[in-house]
């Protein structure tokens, strides 16, 4: 029986309260409603209970369109993690130069994302942009718009050349928090470079690239923006991913039903994962660390 | 096994100009192979510092190191042969005690059965045997504090082994273990053994010499009872012992002194006539009658129960050179007001809180000191044995 | 009150009244509970179980900004932005019950006493660890809060400093009428500071009263473990007719005693402390039990020595005063003395300790101090 000890403080919440109500939930409401409803027309509305979902999950395209978005999502973090770490350690640690480095870095995050599909979309032209115009001159065929490989390759370029600079700054951070302590031992102990890596900056950085791995698994499974800009989807289907698919449903065709069934499956699948995700590197980190956060305290 | 052999001085910055702007003021200094030596100070002296140059994660400003025969000043750490263990345990949290223990062996490519074996020696001094094959993240801190010295070991031909205040985040009565652990080692393996720390405790129970510093100069080196008996400097004095010494200033008109306290022998023929400061440790201080010749009235002024002993503090009042008091120190000896500290063992008399008593100021064990703090009268050689 | 988060129990169930005005001392090693019990006390934390007191008040529920409380921690907290002045005068502008002179007036005599009044204009990230420490006391000082809480406010400092800083705590304490409570883990600075301990041990409430009569009169082997620096001898034992069975042939004449008591049966333990131990000397009384020994380490710490035992009851300590040279493996005798041994039953509690001539306590030095310039107002 502990009584709170001040009640106004509610008072001062409500306004978000309700901002986020109007912004988040009542949308999210009417969705669940759409999914559970077939809309024939404005005056027309029938209860169907799980159709919907049934049907969203036998379709072949959303199908197709999953397995792009896995092997997109696969392949962002096979790509950006490493090249991230890399980053972070090639960073300056202190120093005018530090600062520097860390604007620099940044400076591809702060491009709204609708741009940065543009400025790939010229990029990659043959006539105007300099990676088509250096390929070409190089002989090799390059056309995104033509090749799905091609759409595919540099729609994951782009996302790298956009997202990576947030993992590197994230393991900046992390590095930055190991006590020299652990690097002088090792130097005295003659560790290779390697070594330090692999024993000493790895596993300190193991908080760090859970959170990196979260947040690049969660944006690149929505992506909608740049891949929309640079390719518009195609060539065909080759780069239409998720939520493109599920937009062209639910704007193009007016397919309220099925599009907001998917987007609550699409809401789940990704809490399932970052849950899993989460849970797993948890376990990980802390079969070591907690208990020895318990003891060494001691 | 190593002779260190220093000649240094340190700044950080390009060109210093005066004392204050060097981090190690130039100096000389050799460490005896297989020796056991303590550096000692307050934060800031430069302790730190003097171990990573031996170390070799900080090259000196100026001058040189040498060890045995080979200059090392330009070598890295992993060419020196030596090991040191840090204030906080660092360990290898991905590998198992067996596995930390066998990192340095294994950078250097010796064998996995030579590494094995030596590793399981190393386990058995520092009791670790049983929790080889545990993950050393699992651990108290303590041991991973063996765990750091046992890296250190563990190699053959290390030559020296450097500790920077490596007890501070243990407990106390796990620091008794580890101490005692330290000096056996000490005695098993003969290897020189550098200690830093600014608890004169540690200091003064690892160490057969103890370096005591001061804003980046060694003010005195000796042994521990040697320290204690004839500190060179009244920061000595301060400094070593708990409490430290008390420090009294006191004038002297006539040479009366060596007459009065009989025993004293001053290290100078001359102990020259004006304001000294007499310096007398509070297990030496005497409680007396106050008719005794030499006796200072006091008033007691603080009583601690320190369990092994009692603590009592007494407040003088000034007595001006000249003044007989009672048969007091007069005919020769002013003394100015303080707080003096006495030590008392269990089955002594305590006085009363307020109760006037007298103190002996003269003994055996006083020293004098000087205008610039240094030591000019004081036991002779031959300090404290039994 | 009882504390428990999750699975882990921070403080067993236990009652605890402290003496208004006075220095109470929490004494137990890292983890043992007393950063838990201090957060309870400051009203940062909510007890799982049972109630918080102050002045007769419950004050279980209430926030901490409610409460008339001044908290210093070991790292040195300040507000790093604002200078040493403002720091010390931000709980006195807070309570917002002072003129700006007299606010002004307090920080320089709080400076003054603290010794820090060359650095007002400074920030706390100027300045050495000690200055940022007596900033921090300044400031709790400046509220006269009816409690202070300190929790190990010199582990992070310099020996010397410590040193220096503990003598400065029992001036500055007295006679401000706030009661203290003072968390270490190191038993010397409990037996300096005098007062009250409460010794703790893994969340538990071992025992609570006058310092000098904790450490005399331990109630069980964990508090003589807990409240002992070098640590207590402890011997297995048992009770015969002629005394205290300890092994090898070795009997402790404690008839006198024995004949007191209850019978006692099963494992008993004999502590002795290191410093009631002697050694080698010819003219111990009859009843002194003499152990052969053989010297396995001497530490010298300048004022005492330490020597380490090997002996037929195991490995002993004995503290002895000044310098003493003992070479490896000397054989030596140690003499027990029957009047200095503690005894404890097969559960750990104390059945018998040494009679009062060796437990005359020293007068609570806070209690000492305020009614003396209490007199001298």
């Amino acid at each position: 029986m502990i009584k709170p000890v001040n009640q106004k403080a509610w008072w001062l919440v409500l306004p978000v309260i309700l901002c986020v109500a109007f912004s988040a939930i009542l949308p999210l409401m009417t969705v669940v409603n759409y999914s559970v409803q077939d809309i024939i027309s404005p005056e027309r509305r029938v209860f169907v209970g799980t159709e919907w979902f049934v049907a969203v999950l036998r379709d072949e395209e959303l199908h197709g369109a999953m397995l792009r978005q896995f092997g997109y999502s696969l392949a962002v973090l096979v790509v950006e993690v490493p090249l991230g770490i890399l980053l972070a350690l090639a960073m300056p640690v202190d120093g005018w130069r530090a600062s520097a480095t860390l604007v620099l870095v940044a400076l591809s995050l702060l491009i709204p994302w609708n741009v940065v599909g543009t400025i790939w979309q010229i990029f990659g032209r043959s006539d105007i942009g300099l990676l088509g115009a250096v390929l070409e001159a190089l002989g090799t065929e390059y056309s995104y718009t033509g090749n799905p490989t091609h759409a595919w390759l540099t729609v994951l370029a782009m996302d790298v050349w956009h997202w990576t600079p947030l993992v590197a700054l994230l393991c900046y951070a992390g590095l930055r928090a190991i006590p020299e302590a652990f690097y002088q031992a090792a130097r005295i102990d003659g560790a290779s470079r390697l070594a330090v890596f692999r024993y000493i900056q790895l596993p300190k950085l193991r908080g760090v690239l859970m959170i990196a791995v979260l947040l690049r698994f969660m944006d690149s499974f929505m992506i909608y923006t740049e891949p929309f800009v640079l390719t518009g989807g195609g060539p065909g289907n080759a780069t239409t991913f998720l939520s493109q698919y599920l937009t062209q449903k639910a704007v193009g065709q007016f397919d309220l039903g099925p599009a907001a069934a998917f987007s609550l499956i699409y809401f789940l699948i990704i809490l399932l994962f970052c849950f899993v995700l989460y849970n797993w590197m948890q376990r990980v980190g802390t079969s070591g660390t907690s208990a020895a956060g318990e003891q060494g305290a001691r | 096994m190593a002779r260190i052999h220093l000649d240094i001085a340190h700044s950080y910055r390009p060109h210093p100009r005066e004392d204050a702007d060097y981090a190690l003021l130039p100096m000389r200094q050799t460490f005896e192979d297989g020796g056991a030596y303590a550096l000692l100070g307050p934060s800031g002296c430069g302790k730190t510092t003097m171990l990573n140059i031996i170390s070799g994660l900080v090259r000196p400003s100026q001058g040189s190191i040498w060890f045995d025969e080979r200059e090392v000043t330009g070598l890295a750490p992993q060419q020196r042969n030596i090991a040191q263990v840090f204030q906080f345990p660092v360990v290898y949290d991905t590998m198992t005690v067996a596995q930390n223990l066998a990192f340095p062996l294994r950078n250097r490519g010796i064998d996995e059965a030579r590494a094995r074996a030596r590793v399981a020696v190393i386990a058995e001094m520092l009791d670790l045997s049983g929790q080889l094959d545990q993950r050393a993240a699992g651990l108290s801190a303590d041991q991973k504090q063996k765990i750091s010295l046992g890296r250190g070991l563990v190699r053959e031909d290390v030559g020296a082994v450097l500790f920077d205040e490596p007890l501070t985040v243990i407990d106390p009565h796990l620091k008794w273990q580890l101490r005692r652990k330290l000096k056996e080692i000490h005695r098993e393996l003969r290897l020189t053994l550098i200690y830093v720390t600014h608890d004169q405790v540690e200091a003064l129970t690892f160490a057969d010499t103890v370096l005591v510093m001061e804003r980046g100069r060694v003010v005195q080196s000796g042994s521990p009872s040697e320290l204690f008996e004839r500190p060179a400097h009244r920061f000595v004095g301060h400094f070593i012992g708990s409490p430290g010494m008390n420090f009294i200033p006191v004038t002297l008109l006539a040479r009366a002194l060596a007459h009065q306290a009989g025993a004293l022998t001053p290290a100078k023929p001359e102990v020259p006539p004006g304001a000294l400061t007499l310096g007398i440790r509070p297990e030496y201080l005497r409680l007396c009658e106050l008719h005794e010749p030499g006796a200072l009235p006091a008033q007691i002024e603080q009583i601690q129960d320190l369990g092994s002993c009692w603590l009592v503090g007494a407040r003088v009042q000034p007595v001006a050179a000249g003044n007989a008091v009672g048969n007091g120190v007069g005919n020769g000896v002013g003394v100015g007001a303080a707080l003096l500290r006495l030590r008392l063992a269990r089955g002594e008399v305590v006085p009363q809180l307020n109760q006037s008593v007298g103190l002996q100021l003269l003994s055996p064990h006083t020293c004098f000191y000087d205008s610039r703090d240094e030591l000019m009268a004081g036991p002779s050689g031959g300090v404290g044995d039994d | 009150m009882s504390r428990q988060e999750g699975a882990e129990v921070h403080l067993y169930p236990f009652d605890l009244q402290l003496e208004p005005g006075s220095l109470t001392v929490l004494l137990g090693a890292t983890q043992a509970g007393k950063t838990s019990l201090l957060r309870l006390m400051a009203g940062l934390d909510v007890p799982s179980r049972g109630r918080i007191w102050a002045d007769g008040r419950d004050v279980t529920g209430v926030a901490v900004r409610l409460r008339d409380v001044a908290m210093v921690y070991q790292q040195f907290i300040n507000y790093p932005s604002m200078t040493v002045a403002q720091n010390i005068a931000s709980p006195l502008k807070l309570s917002g019950r002072m003129a700006p002179v007299a606010i002004e007036q307090r920080v320089q005599e709080l400076a003054r006493r603290l010794r820090i009044e060359g650095f007002l204009d400074r920030l706390p990230g100027a300045l050495s660890g000690g200055q940022q420490q007596r900033v921090a006391l300044a400031r709790a000082l400046a509220k006269s809060a009816s409690l202070m809480l300190l929790d190990e406010p010199l582990v992070n400092l310099d020996y010397k400093l410590r040193e220096e800083l503990r003598d400065e705590f029992l001036t500055l304490f007295a006679g401000g009428g706030s009661t203290v409570v003072y968390a270490t883990t190191e038993p010397g600075e409990a037996l300096l500071l005098g007062g009250h301990t409460a010794v703790l041990d893994a969340g538990e409430l071992l025992q609570y009263g006058p310092t000098a009569e904790v450490f005399h009169r331990p109630k069980s082997i964990r508090v003589a473990r807990a409240f002992s620096d070098p640590p207590m001898n402890l011997i297995p034992a048992t009770a015969v007719a002629e005394g205290i069975d300890l092994g090898s042939g070795l009997v402790l004449d404690l008839r006198a005693a024995l004949q007191r008591l209850p019978r006692l049966a099963g494992a008993l333990t004999l502590g002795v402390r290191a410093g009631a131990l002697e050694l080698s000397s010819a003219q111990w009384p009859a009843n002194f039990l003499k152990i052969p020994a053989k010297v396995a380490l001497a530490e010298v710490s300048g004022s005492d020595t330490y020597i380490h035992l090997e002996s037929p009851l195991g490995g002993l300590v004995v503290q002895r005063t000044g310098v003493h040279r003992f070479a490896l493996g000397e054989s030596v005798t140690v003499g027990m003395d029957p009047g200095a041994a503690y005894l404890f039953d097969a559960k750990g509690a104390m059945v018998f300790a040494p009679s009062p001539v060796h437990t005359a306590g020293a007068p609570d030095l806070l209690r000492a101090k305020s009614a003396q310039s209490a007199g001298t107002r």
